[in-house]
C-alpha cells in the first residue's frame, strides 16, 4: 500500500515535470521548421513543374500557411490540445493515422533492438568481468570497441553483403515478404527472418555500452560485502554470480537503457534507410524533404513523449527495485 | 588564502606529467594515437597526394582493388578513384569531426558553468533547456536542422554541435555544482574576484579531466553522425565524405561491395582511434579507478 502510494507520487512529479519540457519541445520545432526556406506548396509546385501565383496562394490558404506565425503555432497547440496531431496534406489523411500505420514497425525494431543489446551486453560484460585481466576479457574488451566504433547503417550495409548477397539466408530489405499469404508460424518466421539483420545493426553499438558498463557494475557490486556471504554460505560460483551480482549490477545498466531510447530511435532512422523498413524514422526523413511539418511535427512530438515515457518507466522501475533510491 | 591559490597550480602540473606518462604506458591509447595522426596526416597531405578533383571521372568504372596499380582502391560506378575519396573523405571527417566538438563543448561550457556557478532560477531555466535537447531525439533533430539550413559542411558542423553541447553542459554543471564549495572558491571569492575570474581561472581548470574525456568520445560521435547524414545524402554535394562513398556505393552492393567496404573501414579507424585514445584519457586523468581495475 505504502508502495503504490510512493509509486504514484514519483509518477505524477514525473508526469509534471514533463509538461514544460514537451512544451518547449513543440515550440522550439515549430519555430526550427517555420524558419526552414519553403514550404509544403513550395515543394508542391516544383512537383508540379510550374505553378501561377494563384495556385500557390489557394494551395497555402489551404494548409494553413497564409497566417501570421503566432496565429499558426496558436493554432496548432490548440488542435494538440484537442487531441489531434493535425492533418497531412501530401498524404491527405490525418497526422496521427499516418503516424500509428510506421510505429508498430518502428516500435517492433527497436524493442528488439533493446532486448538484443541488453541481453548480449550483460552477457558480454558478465564474462569480461568474471575474467578481468585474462585473455578473454582482453578479447571482449576490443570486440566491445570494435562494435562502438562501428556505424550502424555500414554494419547493416556489410550484414547485407554476407548474409543476403553472399549466403542468401536472409532478405536484404523490407519487413515482409511481399505478396506472399502467409499464416500462423510462417508468418511469424516471415517477420523474423526479416528483422534480424536490421534489429542487429542497429543493436551492436548498444552492446558495446552495455557490455563495459556491466563489467564496470559487476566488478563493483563483486567486492561488496553481501557478495563474499554469499559465497561464504557455500553457494556456487554460478549461484553467486547470477543472483547476488548480475541482479545488482542491472540497475546502472537499465537506467542507461532508458536514456538510450532517443538515441536508438535516431539510428532507427538511418538503419530503416538501410533496410527499406517501413517505420517511423522513414516517414520523418520524407516528411522533412517534402517540408510536410504537421507531419514531422508530430513524429518529432511522439519521440520525444516516447522518450519521457521510456524514463519514467526505468524510474518507476528503480523505485520499486530499490527504495533508497529518492527519484531525481 | 593565497598559499591556497599557489599550491594549487604546481601540484596541478605534476598532475598533469603523471596523466601523460600513465597514457603513453597504455598500448591501446597509443595505437589510437598511431591511428588518429595517420588519418590527420592523410587529411593534411590530401593536396599532395591526389591534386585533382576526388569528385572528378579519371578512369574506367568498377575498377577493383589491385586490378590496375594506378588505382590502388578501386575506381566507382562513375570512375572516380576510391583512394582519393578515402584521403580527401578524412579532410570532411576531421573538420566536421572536431570543429563540431569545439562548438558543442564551448557551448556546453558556457552554459553548463553558468547554470551550476549560480544555481537559482538561471540553473532551473537552463536545465529545462537542456531537458528539452536531450529529450528531442538527437540524430531527428539534426536531420531537420541540417535539412534546414541546407546541406553544407557548416551547416552539418553546426547541426551536430547543437545536438550534442547538453551532454558536455550536464557535465560542467555537476563539476561545478561539486566543485564552488570548495575552499579555494571562498578564498578566491573573499580576495574580491570576478565571476568571470572564478569561473574560468580557479573552477574551470579543476573540472577539465573529465571534459577532455567525454570531448575525445565527442570527436568520434560527430564523425559517426556526418558520416550517417552525408549517407542519407544530406551532406555537402560539393565535398567527397566517407558516409557519402558508402551512400552512393550501396547501389552497386551486389556487384563490387568493396565501394561500401573500403570508406566503412576508413570510419571504424579512426572513430576506433578516438574512443582508444578517450579510454586512455579517461584512464589516466582518474588515477584512483585505474588502480582498482
Amino acid at each position: 500500500m505504502a508502495d503504490t502510494r510512493r509509486l504514484l507520487r514519483v509518477l505524477r512529479r514525473t508526469l509534471l515535470q514533463a509538461v514544460p519540457t514537451v512544451l518547449g519541445i513543440v515550440v522550439l520545432n515549430f519555430f526550427l521548421l517555420k524558419l526552414a526556406p519553403g514550404d509544403a506548396a513550395d515543394v508542391m509546385a516544383g512537383e508540379f513543374g510550374a505553378a501561377t501565383e494563384e495556385t500557390m496562394a489557394m494551395l497555402r490558404r489551404q494548409f494553413g500557411l497564409d497566417v501570421p506565425l503566432l496565429q499558426q503555432l496558436l493554432g496548432y497547440l490548440g488542435t494538440l490540445a484537442s487531441g489531434s496531431l493535425g492533418f497531412s496534406p501530401r498524404y491527405n489523411m490525418p497526422v496521427a493515422d499516418l503516424i500509428g500505420q510506421r510505429l508498430p514497425g518502428t516500435l517492433l525494431l527497436m524493442g528488439t533492438s533493446i532486448v538484443i543489446a541488453l541481453a548480449l551486453g550483460v552477457l558480454i560484460g558478465t564474462l569480461m568481468a568474471m575474467t578481468a585481466g585474462r585473455w578473454p576479457d582482453r578479447v571482449l574488451s576490443v570486440t566491445t570497441q570494435f562494435f562502438y566504433s562501428v556505424p550502424g547503417f555500414w554494419v547493416g550495409l556489410m550484414l547485407v553483403v554476407v548474409f543476403s548477397i553472399k549466403l542468401g539466408w536472409l532478405p536484404s530489405g523490407g519487413d515482409r515478404t511481399i505478396g506472399a499469404s502467409l499464416a500462423g508460424i510462417d508468418l511469424v518466421l516471415d517477420r523474423l527472418r526479416h528483422l534480424i539483420l536490421p534489429a542487429t545493426s542497429l543493436a551492436l553499438f548498444y552492446v558495446a555500452i552495455y557490455g563495459r558498463l556491466t563489467r564496470a557494475a559487476v566488478l563493483e557490486v563483486s567486492s561488496q560485502d553481501h557478495v563474499r556471504t554469499a559465497a561464504a554460505k557455500g553457494l556456487s560460483p554460478v549461484a553467486v554470480t547470477a543472483r547476488h551480482i548480475v541482479r545488482n549490477a542491472l540497475i546502472p545498466v537499465t537506467t542507461l537503457a532508458g536514456i538510450h531510447f532517443g538515441g536508438i530511435l535516431g539510428g532507427a532512422v538511418v538503419v530503416e534507410t538501410v533496410f527499406s523498413w517501413p517505420g517511423l524514422g522513414r516517414l520523418a526523413f520524407e516528411s522533412v524533404m517534402r517540408r510536410d511539418f504537421n507531419v514531422l511535427l508530430g513524429v518529432l512530438l511522439l519521440s520525444s513523449l516516447l522518450v519521457i515515457i521510456a524514463n519514467t518507466v526505468v524510474d518507476l522501475l528503480h523505485a520499486w527495485l530499490d527504495p533508497r533510491i529518492e527519484v531525481r | 588564502m593565497t598559499a591556497v591559490a599557489q599550491s594549487a597550480r604546481p601540484r596541478r602540473r605534476s598532475a598533469a606529467a603523471r596523466a601523460v606518462r600513465s597514457f603513453l604506458r597504455n598500448p591501446a591509447a597509443v595505437v589510437g594515437v598511431v591511428f588518429l595522426a595517420s588519418a590527420l596526416a592523410m587529411a593534411l597531405a590530401a593536396p599532395w597526394l591526389y591534386p585533382e578533383d576526388p569528385l572528378s571521372m579519371v578512369a574506367r568504372p568498377y575498377l577493383w582493388p589491385g586490378q590496375n596499380p594506378r588505382y590502388p582502391l578501386g575506381t566507382d560506378s562513375l570512375g572516380r578513384d576510391v583512394a582519393a575519396g578515402v584521403v580527401w573523405g578524412a579532410r570532411i571527417s576531421l573538420l566536421v569531426g572536431f570543429s563540431a566538438m569545439a562548438i558543442g563543448v564551448a557551448t556546453g561550457i558556457l552554459v553548463g558553468s553558468t547554470a551550476g556557478y549560480f544555481g537559482g532560477w538561471i540553473d532551473d531555466l537552463l536545465v529545462r533547456v537542456m531537458e528539452v535537447f536531450q529529450t528531442a531525439p538527437a540524430f531527428l533533430l539534426l536531420i531537420v536542422l541540417v535539412a534546414i539550413l541546407s546541406p553544407s559542411v557548416d551547416a552539418v558542423i553546426f547541426g551536430i554541435g547543437v545536438v550534442t553541447w547538453p551532454t558536455i553542459a550536464r557535465l560542467v554543471r555537476a563539476e561545478f555544482r561539486a566543485i564552488r564549495e570548495k575552499d579555494f572558491v571562498t578564498a578566491a571569492r573573499g580576495l574580491g574576484y570576478g565571476h568571470a575570474r572564478i569561473i574560468f581561472v580557479e573552477i574551470l581548470p579543476n573540472a577539465l579531466p573529465p571534459i577532455i574525456v567525454t570531448a575525445s568520445v565527442m570527436v568520434a560521435t560527430a564523425i559517426l553522425m556526418e558520416s550517417a547524414l552525408s549517407f542519407m545524402g544530406l551532406g555537402d554535394p560539393n565535398q567527397i565524405s566517407w558516409g557519402s562513398m558508402i551512400g552512393s556505393g550501396r547501389e552497386a552492393l551486389r556487384t563490387a561491395w568493396f565501394l561500401t567496404a573500403i570508406p566503412g573501414v576508413a570510419i571504424v579507424v579512426t572513430v576506433l582511434a578516438l574512443n582508444l585514445i578517450g579510454d586512455g584519457l579517461n584512464d589516466a586523468l582518474n588515477p584512483r579507478l585505474a588502480e582498482r581495475e
